[in-house]
């Protein structure tokens, strides 16, 4: 009987190849789950989980709160923009005052990253990181593999590029260890100041002609330009930009085979990708969001059957 | 630990028809009723009493679906293991029908409960009705009992009864362990 190798869900690193698997597997059945007409499930009837977002989200904290109410948990929210964090209160304290109210897991989001890692190691409860800082979002990650596998059969022998942003994205890392781990050929394009130095060592070829790029792949997960990470001026323009790396119509007609369009959202429509590609046959963007909830669901039923 | 054969495939094979027409006798052309096999193991019994009706009975069409328990279970985190799901494929509606749940073996009853909850998703049947291969009588944990049973078994609480198929497991045989 298969179980997760790991208590907490911090990042894609921490995870095998099995784990995936498992978790992939069970999403299968709670996708079915989530289709029908009554969409709720009684497992985790007894399981309280926290969610707690030090940081803005809308998609990803609508997610968490669908899957855990579809499998019965009680769950409390807290945004840290209402909240004692404002007061002085370190994180550790916060946790520790939820978790005596009798709360089994955590799921968080903060600007820092490390920030589950390092709460996993000071609390008892089971933490599912939902994006820290720039470092790791492995449900994304996980959701996004698990739409490949849906709509292409397999993520192994794929050919996948992340394009935009990779220096402040934490959803190309975890995107990057999830796709290496199942073995499909990752490349990472954008422009050179928004590409970590030594990205090589991380089993990825970098590429800067989009063209290029697209031409080579068959699945292209577009990133956001996150203005709100950017503290200099990595490119001139916005209009130089998406000149340069925006996916439109025009550029996808002209490949000679049709590539999957993903996308983890927000989209900036006009920026990293047209609106005629966004609403096409080739996006799976909406498919991502539906699988959220169906991976989301099987993580915190997978890390709950290990809560005693 | 010793086993012993309880049901040969022969015995088996005359249990199953006079189940399916004991069905037929209630059911008679199927139309407002459907079948469902428990997963994982329930399934098999459920196909073979389905190919039984159309194919030496003539029944013409049959609604069989596959009814996965896991999420509904009582033992959830209870164990050492985590609960494993199988597949849910139940292609209509239950409302208003009436529902013949079938599983292998009625041992505690605490899976027939969860099967009862979860057929809940599907709408609320008029009727719903038990059939169970081997009903071991003495080890109920609930009120449970089946409308249809093909053999009752009064196995003690160390002991496992083992379902084979043909199909999954080469042959068809039903054993009394001794654990």
């Amino acid at each position: 009987m298969s179980e997760l190798s790991v208590k907490h869900l911090l990042g894609i690193k921490y995870l095998n190849k099995k784990d995936i698997q498992l978790i992939f597997e069970t999403a299968d059945h709670f996708k079915e789950v989530i289709n029908r007409s009554i969409k709720k499930v009684p497992s985790l009837r007894d399981i309280t989980i926290a969610n707690i977002f030090f940081e803005n989200s809308t998609r990803t904290k609508l997610s968490f709160e669908l899957a855990e109410k579809r499998l019965s948990a009680d769950i409390v929210n807290f945004s840290a923009s209402q909240s004692s964090v404002n007061k002085g209160e370190t994180l550790i304290d916060t946790v520790n005052n939820i978790l005596s109210m009798k709360v089994d897991m955590v799921v968080m989001r903060h600007p820092n990253p490390g920030a589950g890692i390092f709460l996993s190691k000071h609390v008892g409860a089971s933490i599912i990181n939902a994006g820290d800082g720039a470092h790791e979002h492995p449900t994304q990650a996980l959701l996004d593999s698990y739409s490949i596998r849906e709509k292409l059969g397999d993520v192994a022998g794929k050919n996948v590029v992340i394009v935009g942003d990779i220096l402040h994205s934490r959803v190309a890392l975890s995107n990057i260890f999830a796709l290496k781990l199942q073995g499909a050929n990752v490349k990472v394009c954008g422009p050179k100041t928004l590409l970590p130095k030594h990205i090589e060592s991380l089993g990825v070829e970098v590429e800067t002609n989009l063209k290029n790029a697209l031409n080579w792949c068959d699945v292209a997960n577009m990133l956001r330009i996150q203005n709100e990470r950017l503290d200099i001026s990595y490119f001139p323009t916005t209009r130089e930009y998406t000149q340069q790396f925006g996916v439109n119509k025009k550029l996808l007609n002209e490949l000679d085979k049709e590539i999957v369009i993903m996308h983890p959202g927000p989209i900036n429509r006009g920026v990293e990708i047209t609106s005629d590609v966004a609403d096409s046959d080739q996006s799976i963007i909406l498919n991502q969001v539906e699988n959220g909830v169906a991976i989301r669901m099987a993580v915190i039923y997978l890390l709950a059957s290990k809560i005693k | 630990m010793g086993q012993k054969v309880l049901l040969s495939s022969k015995e088996i094979n005359i249990i199953l028809h006079r189940l399916a027409c004991q069905l037929l006798e209630n059911h008679l052309d199927f139309a407002n009723t459907v079948l469902i096999g428990i997963q994982p193991r329930g399934t098999f019994v459920a196909e073979r009493l389905t190919k039984i009706l159309k194919e030496e009975y003539k029944v013409k069409k049959i609604d069989l679906g596959y009814l996965d328990i896991t999420f509904y279970r009582d033992d959830f985190r209870r164990g050492d293991k985590t609960l494993e799901a199988t597949a849910t494929d139940i292609n209509f509606l239950v409302e208003d029908k009436n529902v013949v749940l079938i599983d292998d073996v009625l041992y505690t009853g605490r899976s027939i409960n969860a099967a009862l909850a979860a057929l809940q998703s599907f709408g609320r049947p008029k009727e719903v009705e038990l059939l169970t291969l081997i009903d071991r009588r003495f080890s109920r944990h609930l009120p449970i009992q089946p409308n249809y049973r093909g053999r009752q078994v009064d196995a003690i609480n160390n002991e496992k009864v083992k379902v084979l198929w043909k199909e999954n497991d080469g042959k068809d045989v039903i054993y009394l362990i001794d654990r």
